[in-house]
């Protein structure tokens, strides 16, 4: 099908705005068979999450009924008692670890990757290898040195443990993002700006920032998942003071028993920034889970 | 000196007049340093650390006995049968759900690379599973989805059997009957769309001039497939096997949550093993023990997976 009967049927603005984003050059349509399996296998693996949300918009009584009540009566009540019961802390505590580490990795990534890449050191790939390396240490090797670390500096339970660890964490991914889009300014014109006399802040402010902007902002919800995300530290380094959202949610079906509507709830609030920035972000996402390798 | 020198394959830097040649390269490393520094600090001393504990007999609950043993807790770690069943465990584990999602996420990449009604839509919703927190979504599997009573598996199942006029469905309590499956498949419905996400962007980057000329020249829908797509898949397909190996062997989260590693040692792998060597038997140098076999595991990964990112990264460098 070329391009100007797709543009002639109807529904045609829809489909050009969709093919701006993803195709490249009038992919082939899906026959109505396929793209009837298409939508199966979308609905089959959105249910858990349509599920976790519909039910907790749900009363007790009707979330744990076999055969399921799809169609009961919607309610906010179980998130009035989420917060009642006190899931305030805990997301303030995520989100301190969250956006601190973040601010801090970036910062770190930021120097580096401008100096793996704009102005490359020598040896540059090693550097960049060296970082990624980290990456590969599972986590749960560390956990008892830094366990031991931790708790002979006085500092368990404290959220800025968690800051340093997730900062560590994601330094090496946000490392190789960063570089992956500074790599993307034209060397063309920074040699020019710099034959011209452009200083350094000038260059960075006038051709270097608005190409790596939108590479930034990528890289800093990439952080952000990681750390809101993160379990096996949070649940073995902290206790009360500093527990994040992650902790909070197995505590609470310890603690409380089985409620479930009130567990889809909390596990649908917990989840609701990292689904919305995911949403928001899918094309730059992708970019960032592979580090940057696949465009 | 060399400094001048650029890097083979970048472009050269212009001189700059005024600064010498060594002031130049410092000058240029500088910003490197905190991150590289900080990075040393928070992730090579710990494994020093590890490496250190992992020679010493050192269990919390008898303070007055830890003493240096050499290698006697590797020994351990190699012949103990709960590790060696954390270790298979971590194995299937793995392998299992890095292979289903791959091939998961392949069809769906494939669908979702053609034109279909909604398919903006379609895609937004199969990254959803991977954007749930990974202890919310295990929470959900276990209670909302598995439970034996109320989950929306035995629930959809007794709905369906009430349909055909039974008076009720079968009761599989999934967890205590298929421990294994159970993780797997709330791990394999996380990581689908990681992979569907990494080939996809694959598909998009392949040139469509190519897929043009074999559709002229008469190639089936499958030879294009096999001769022609798979090979241009194949950077993708490695990148994503490895990144998800990479995470999938870490696997704490699902395990820590749906099974706690049971019934038995069912699904306790080896990061769950080694929680439970350090919290639970409180033996630190067996634990350390463990950690340093499967850092030693990992390097062993992360050479093939460095190889492919380094053969992905090489074709940048050298555009």
């Amino acid at each position: 099908m070329t391009a100007h009967t797709a543009v002639a049927a109807p529904g045609a603005r829809f489909k050009k705005i969709l093919r701006r984003k993803d195709d490249h050059g009038g992919a082939p349509r899906l026959s109505p068979l396929w793209t009837f399996v298409a939508w199966l296998a979308t609905l089959a693996f959105f249910a858990p999450v349509a599920w976790m949300v519909l039910t907790s918009f749900h009363r007790e009584a009707d979330a744990a009924t076999n055969p399921p009540t799809p169609f009961a009566p919607l309610t906010l009540d179980q998130y009035k008692l989420l917060f009642s019961r006190d899931i305030t802390p805990f997301l303030l505590n995520s989100a301190m670890a969250s956006i601190i580490s973040t601010i801090l990795v970036l910062a770190l990534a930021v120097p580096t990757a401008y100096a793996l890449s704009i102005k490359p050191v020598r040896k540059w790939t090693d550097v960049m290898f060296f970082f990624l390396s980290t990456k590969f240490l599972p986590a749960i090797a560390a956990l008892l040195p830094v366990y031991l670390i931790v708790k002979d500096a006085g500092m368990l339970d404290n959220v800025w443990t968690l800051i340093v660890l997730y900062t560590a964490m994601n330094l090496p991914i946000a490392v190789w993002m960063m570089r992956s889009f500074l790599a993307e300014v034209p060397k063309e014109i920074l040699e020019a700006a710099e034959v011209d006399g452009a200083n350094l802040l000038t260059v960075l402010w006038r051709i270097v920032a608005p190409v790596a902007m939108p590479g930034l902002a990528a890289t800093a919800l990439i952080c952000f998942i990681f750390s809101w995300n993160e379990f096996m530290f949070a649940v073995n380094l902290t206790a009360t003071n500093a527990s994040t959202a992650p902790v909070f949610l197995v505590g609470f079906i310890t603690n409380e028993g089985l409620f479930l509507a009130r567990l889809c709830a909390a596990a649908t609030l917990v989840s609701l920034p990292v689904l919305i920035a995911g949403f928001a972000a899918q094309d730059k996402l992708v970019r960032g889970l592979s580090l940057g390798a696949v465009k | 000196m060399t400094t001048l020198t650029a890097p083979p394959k970048t472009a050269s830097p212009p001189v700059r007049p005024r600064t010498s040649p060594r002031a130049g390269a410092w000058k240029r490393r500088i910003p490197l340093l905190p991150a590289l520094i900080f990075t040393i600090i928070v992730t090579q001393l710990p494994f020093v650390a590890t490496l250190v504990i992992s020679t010493l007999q050192w269990n919390i609950l008898k303070p007055g006995e830890r003493h240096f043993v050499g290698l006697s807790n590797f020994k351990f770690v190699f012949t103990d049968e709960r590790l060696r069943t954390a270790v298979l465990n971590t194995v299937v584990l793995t392998a299992s759900v890095v292979l289903i999602s791959v091939v998961l996420g392949l069809g769906l990449a494939m669908l979702l690379d053609r034109r279909f009604l909604g398919r903006g839509l379609a895609r937004t919703m199969l990254i959803a599973p991977f954007l749930v927190m990974p202890v919310a979504a295990a929470l959900l599997w276990k209670h909302a989805i598995y439970n034996p009573d109320y989950g929306l598996l035995n629930g959809t199942l007794n709905a369906v059997w009430r349909l055909f006029g039974a008076a009720n469905g079968p009761t599989v309590d999934w967890v205590s009957s298929y421990p294994m499956p159970a993780v797997v498949i709330s791990l394999v419905w996380q990581w689908t769309p990681f992979m569907m996400l990494i080939l996809l962007a694959g598909l998009q980057a392949q040139p469509g001039d190519v897929l043009e000329a074999a559709r002229m020249d008469g190639a089936s829908a499958l030879q294009t497939f096999r001769h022609i797509t798979l090979p241009h898949l194949r950077q993708y397909i490695e990148l994503g096997v490895l990144l998800g190996t990479i995470y999938v062997v870490q696997t704490f989260d699902a395990v820590y949550t749906i099974t706690q590693g049971g019934p038995g040692s069912q699904t306790t792998n080896l990061p769950y093993e080694i929680y439970l060597t350090m919290f639970r038997k409180y033996e630190y140098g067996q634990a350390a023990a463990a950690g340093v076999v499967v850092v030693l595991g990992s390097i062993v990964i992360a050479t093939f997976a460095l190889r492919t990112i380094a053969s992905l990264f090489r074709e940048e460098v050298s555009r």
